[in-house]
């Protein structure tokens, strides 16, 4: 009678074709559904393209002056001229490809500074999490008290110890970001830790570090990868607040936010100098988030719609 | 014959030193060889922690303590870490309630499967994967070459558990300790899992600790039944014993709260009040506030388990006479 119904079902299931989706496909297919978060990634692309390609698009010499130029408006407005699409500051220097430059600070900065706080982050996330009476007390407890200074007078604390430098300022904004990465993975860590399958593997002898990395951490990587996406963001705006107050990247750089704190004596005067690298900015920053927010929602069916 | 596996007087404590609470309190367990012992009792009896102790998987929640723990001969709780973990998963293994969250969501079925071939038995590739999918067979998943590129998402709670099994036998474990391993299922599936299992059992010979609710299976599958009640043994004999001559009224009790043995009664038979915490655990027998026929003597005086032949009671005043070994 088992028998019977069994290789009834056998049959049944060799007539229907069966094929689960890809991962990367069902990935694909809602990350795509938001509109929002698909023009975020086509800016990026853009953006990462420009700073890419920047010794070739470029128009000019980001660093060379003209000096029969200086504060010369956009193209459109009346006085500009076609070879400076975006005007030019108040050395002569061609704004456009200062932009197209300080995209590669600006990128490579935000994406190392990333990478250099996810690595630690893990770890002590990690070990806070499968050892929270020792371990996770002590972490927890640094945590909170990076996480009870501002930010960016922690970056600037760094940096006045560390000196100036875009080495510096991304060590700086890595030991800004770490506390939360350490909260994201410790609390996604110990969600998993109370789930039937790490218990199983523990019976089927598996030891801590085994546990830790092969079948705790793959599941705490979709909070883990959203995090990093909206740090990419913040540290892109830290870098640019250090620019600005004169401790990140030193001028003539072309950096986002160290032409925005040269530009500050033009704003009445030539207001294309401090819009656009304001204008870049801010771009770079929502299309980030957008793409976060957009890897949540495909990432984390769960977290769907949750503002 | 030696027992498979022998525990006498495991005992363990949650809580702070000066007030501990004993979760599970002088437990005696003896498996043979290729037997099926059934382990009953309600919510909260200490049938899962006890399981879990044996395994070292409660380390620095509580103390565990025990005069002895062997398996095979060998006592558990001297070996080293990485011995242990070389029985525990390859000689010991276990299946779990809730198959929906027993597999791991990031890696493929036949992924987890060949993990544990892998680890424990060092096949290569080619081999693993064969093995896997005559394991799937073996469990009834049908299919089993495209199953084992399925994700435990695709797959439902009854396949997942058939999965969950199939690992757990992947390496021939001597011992299975199944943990409600029916609860989260519909009863359609209940049944298919069970049978499944005896038969694995029979097939392999290995033994099988069966934890759970339902006494109507245990009563129909099982060798010898264990009966549990607030971390202590409250009864314990072969199962046609148990079950037709209750000896405990704890028994008696669980006995006549099975649906069937309520047929034509207008409600369920129950016994009320819940299994005692760490706050309100009498100081006579702990199921004197919940007995029907406690007396006096059973609020005062704790009863210690009496050992018959093949039989063991912990009660002031057995529902049947019974005739005491005298050691």
């Amino acid at each position: 009678m088992m028998n019977q119904v069994l290789s009834k079902n056998v049959s049944a299931a060799s007539v229907v074709e069966m094929s689960y989706p890809s991962p990367l496909r069902e990935f694909l297919s809602s990350f795509s559904n938001n509109k929002g978060a698909l023009a975020g990634f086509c800016f990026l692309v853009l953006m990462v393209l420009a700073a890419v390609l920047a010794p070739w698009l470029a128009p000019h010499d980001p660093l060379m002056q003209f000096r029969d130029h200086m504060l010369q408006p956009p193209t459109w407005q009346d006085g500009g001229s076609v070879s400076y699409l975006l005007g030019t500051d108040e050395a002569g220097r061609d704004i456009l490809s200062r932009l197209m430059h300080g995209a590669r600070l600006s990128l490579v900065i935000g994406f190392s500074a990333v990478i250099i706080t996810l690595l630690p982050g893990i770890l002590l996330g990690l070990a806070a999490a499968f050892f929270p009476n020792t371990a996770g007390r002590l972490l927890m407890r640094l945590a909170d008290i990076m996480m009870s200074l501002p930010s960016v007078l922690l970056a600037i604390a760094i940096m006045a110890v560390l000196g100036p430098g875009i080495t510096n300022a991304m060590i700086a904004i890595a030991v800004v970001g770490l506390p939360g990465y350490m909260r994201i993975v410790r609390a996604s860590a110990m969600s998993e830790l109370n789930k039937d399958y790490v218990m199983a593997s523990r019976v089927s002898g598996a030891g801590v570090l085994r546990l830790m990395f092969i079948a705790v951490l793959p599941n705490c990587m979709a909070p883990l990868i959203v995090q990093a996406t909206l740090g990419f963001s913040s540290a892109i705006l830290d870098i640019a607040a250090l620019g600005f107050l004169g401790l990140g990247v030193q001028p003539p750089a072309p950096e986002w936010g160290t032409m925005l704190a040269t530009a500050r004596d033009y704003i009445t005067s030539a207001w294309w100098v401090v819009t656009f690298p304001g204008l870049t900015i801010l771009l770079t920053v929502l299309a980030i988030n957008l793409v976060g927010d957009g890897l949540r929602d495909a990432l984390d069916p769960k977290l769907k719609r949750a503002a | 014959m030696m027992s498979l596996l022998s525990i006498q007087n495991l005992c363990v404590r949650f809580g702070t030193l000066e007030k501990p609470f004993l979760a599970v309190d002088g437990v005696d367990l003896n498996v043979d060889q290729g037997e099926l012992l059934g382990i009953v009792g309600e919510s909260g009896s200490g049938k899962s922690v006890s399981m879990m102790a044996m395994m070292g998987l409660l380390d620095g929640q509580g103390t565990v303590t025990a005069d002895q723990m062997l398996f095979d001969g060998k006592e558990l709780s001297s070996l080293g870490p990485r011995e242990k973990r070389r029985i525990i998963g390859k000689d010991i293994a276990m299946i779990f309630q809730d198959p929906m969250t027993a597999l791991n969501p990031s890696y493929t079925v036949g992924f987890q499967i060949e993990e544990v071939l892998k680890v424990h038995l060092g096949m290569d590739r080619k081999v693993r994967r064969q093995r896997a999918i005559k394991l799937m067979r073996e469990v009834e998943i049908p299919d089993p070459e495209r199953r084992l590129s399925a994700y435990p998402h695709q797959l439902s709670g009854g396949m997942s558990q058939r999965v969950a099994i199939a690992m757990a036998i992947a390496c021939e474990p001597r011992l299975l300790i199944a943990d409600e391993p029916t609860t989260a299922l519909d009863v359609t599936i209940q049944a298919q899992i069970m049978d499944l299992l005896l038969r694995l059992q029979k097939e392999r010979g290995m033994a099988l600790m069966m934890i759970t609710h339902d006494l109507a299976v245990v009563s129909e599958v099982a060798q010898r039944v264990v009966v549990m009640y607030a971390g202590q043994v409250a009864e314990t004999g072969l199962v046609q014993d148990v079950f037709f001559h209750p000896a405990h009224p704890y028994t008696r009790a669980l006995i006549e709260s099975i649906p069937e043995s309520c047929r034509g009664a207008r409600r369920l038979s129950t016994l009320p009040g819940i299994v005692p915490g760490q706050y309100d655990r009498p100081s006579g027998c702990l199921l004197s506030p919940r007995c029907p026929i406690a007396q006096e003597r059973c609020v005062v005086e704790r009863p210690e388990l009496i050992r018959y032949t093949s039989r063991a009671v912990r009660c002031h005043t057995p529902l049947i006479p019974l005739q005491e070994l005298k050691s």
